[in-house]
């Protein structure tokens, strides 16, 4: 029996090769990192439900072992060919179907200059945040405590500016869910999300939203920052225009948490299939062909065509098994 | 010798400064009515006001200045309210919408 390739050991990837287990298949997982798991790996509570990261990790790794699942870490897709997929070196690996679950990059927040990250000690990421978490450690860079926190929304996602113009989609949510951490954290502390829209779409979100505003003290301002700038005392003032009174604001905080987006990934260009103008793969049709691309023996999950949840991620997963199947029957 | 009229005057800044704002008072109201923070700022209580309508009263908008610390003529406006209670049948959030004229009546009198 020929294998069935997938790109990419992420949550969408380790789903679709269990669900091609499932199916009766025999997948192999080709994963560049030394670990599967993919963003998994570092994040810490997940929205909405605050169930441990690694919990959900160690679950899937589990089933993997069990089902027998076939990984090669350290190798890295280079692209496709006709009946499989290159790697590294010009090495070919041969398989029936490929599934491309390679994800997504975090956009890098050095980009927006104005907002001083990697300038400024204070200045982190939602990405950082999660590490940090993990670790512990949530403190500013002299390990002291802060007393005024702003969440930046929309950081590298909805921005000609940096070429990124869709919504990342789990970020509102990403920077409510962290901002409750804070408040837990710091509990005398003032806490910020300067926003433009507040996007909740997912079960439990709004209710999540409301809470943190009701229930956690957190201040939600519309409005986007326009910079930050350090001041004499070492903390870090921004401006913005509160669009709900028409008027401009300035304060003084003593960490700005950037939320960044999810980039098309940097693999994505590599199998030269159609991209969008954000840079992710674009599938057959957005209903019935979600995971389906132009050629028939390819298929996607996950983040590597748009933004989504981890939930939403692993359900494509075993749709692409299931698709997989279908068309090998077919083929017969 | 009276001043000279130069012709122009200086604007007093229109920028709210969250460092220098009394933000204690909006505090204490926020502790006192937690759900006054639940406020998405839709301006369905504005846009029902019978007050609003024929008046520059603009609920939402005063309420939502009162959260920033932006105080000064608050109380005054929401003289103009009628308690009527309307805003609060609209709000999607279910604040006591009358609750928070109320409340930033009391808190706000000095402003
Ligand atoms: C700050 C932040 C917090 C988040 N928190 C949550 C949360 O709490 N709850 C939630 O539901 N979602 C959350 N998300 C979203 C979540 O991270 C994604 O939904 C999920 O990681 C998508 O899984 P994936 O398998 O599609 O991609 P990824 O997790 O990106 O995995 C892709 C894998 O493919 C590998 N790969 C890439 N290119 C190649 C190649 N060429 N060859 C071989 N391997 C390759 C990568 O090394 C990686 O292991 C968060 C996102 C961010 C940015
Ligand atoms: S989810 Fe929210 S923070 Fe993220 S890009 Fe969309 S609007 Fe901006
Ligand atoms: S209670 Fe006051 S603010 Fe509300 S609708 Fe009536 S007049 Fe307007
Ligand atoms: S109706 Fe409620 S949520 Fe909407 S602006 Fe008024 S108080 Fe806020």
């Amino acid at each position: 029996m020929k294998k069935i390739i997938v790109v990419g050991g992420g949550p969408a990837g380790m789903q679709a090769a269990l669900s091609l287990v499932a199916e009766g298949l025999k997948p192999v997982i080709v994963e560049r990192s030394g670990a599967l798991g993919g963003k998994l790996r570092d994040w810490h509570n997940l929205f909405p439900s605050m169930t441990p990261a690694h919990e959900v990790l160690e679950g899937m790794t589990k089933q993997m072992e069990n089902a027998g699942v076939e990984v090669m870490l350290h190798t890295e897709v280079e692209g496709l060919t006709d009946g499989g997929v290159l790697l590294m070196e010009g090495k070919k690996l041969e398989g029936e179907a490929v599934i491309v679950a390679s994800g997504f990059d975090i956009f890098d927040a050095r980009l927006k200059e104005e907002y001083g990250y990697h300038i400024y000690d204070n200045v982190f990421t939602t990405v950082d945040v999660e590490r940090m978490l993990n670790k512990g450690e949530v403190a500013l860079h002299d390990g002291s405590a802060p007393h005024g926190i702003a969440f930046v929304h929309c950081v590298g996602s909805r921005d000609e500016k940096v070429n990124q113009k869709h919504c990342s989609k789990v970020c509102c949510i990403t920077g409510v869910k962290q901002a409750m951490e804070m408040r837990q954290l710091f509990p005398d502390a003032e806490i910020y999300n300067f926003y433009m829209d507040i996007r909740m779409f997912g079960p439990g979100y709004e209710e999540l939203y409301q809470s943190a505003q009701q229930d956690f003290g957190v201040n939600f301002i519309r409005g986007r920052v326009s910079e930050a700038s350090p001041t004499i005392d070492g903390r870090l003032q921004i401006k913005a225009e509160d669009t709900l009174v028409g008027r401009p604001l300035k304060m003084t905080v003593d960490m700005l948490v950037l939320i960044v987006g999810m980039k098309a990934s940097s693999s994505n260009e590599k199998y030269a299939l159609p991209l969008s103008s954000s840079g992710f793969l674009t599938p057959r049709d957005l209903f019935s062909g979600a995971v389906s691309s132009d050629l028939p023996n390819v298929f996607y999950a996950g983040t590597a065509t748009a933004p989504k949840t981890i939930g939403e991620s692993i359900c494509e997963g075993s749709m692409a098994a299931e698709k997989v199947s279908e068309y090998l029957k077919s083929r017969k | 010798m009276s001043a000279i009229e130069w012709g122009y005057s200086v604007l007093p800044a229109r920028t709210m400064d969250l460092d220098r704002n009394d933000l204690g008072p909006v505090r204490e109201m926020l502790e006192e009515m937690p759900q006054f923070g639940a406020c998405i700022a839709c301006g369905g209580c504005t846009a029902t006001c019978t007050a609003g309508n024929l008046t520059s009263f603009n609920f939402r908008r005063v309420h939502t200045l009162v959260r920033r610390g932006e105080y000064t003529g608050a109380w005054a406006e929401m003289n103009k309210c009628m308690l009527c209670g309307k805003c609060r049948l609209v709000c999607p959030r279910g604040i006591n919408t009358r609750g928070v004229v109320r409340l930033i009546k009391r808190k706000l009198g000095d402003y």
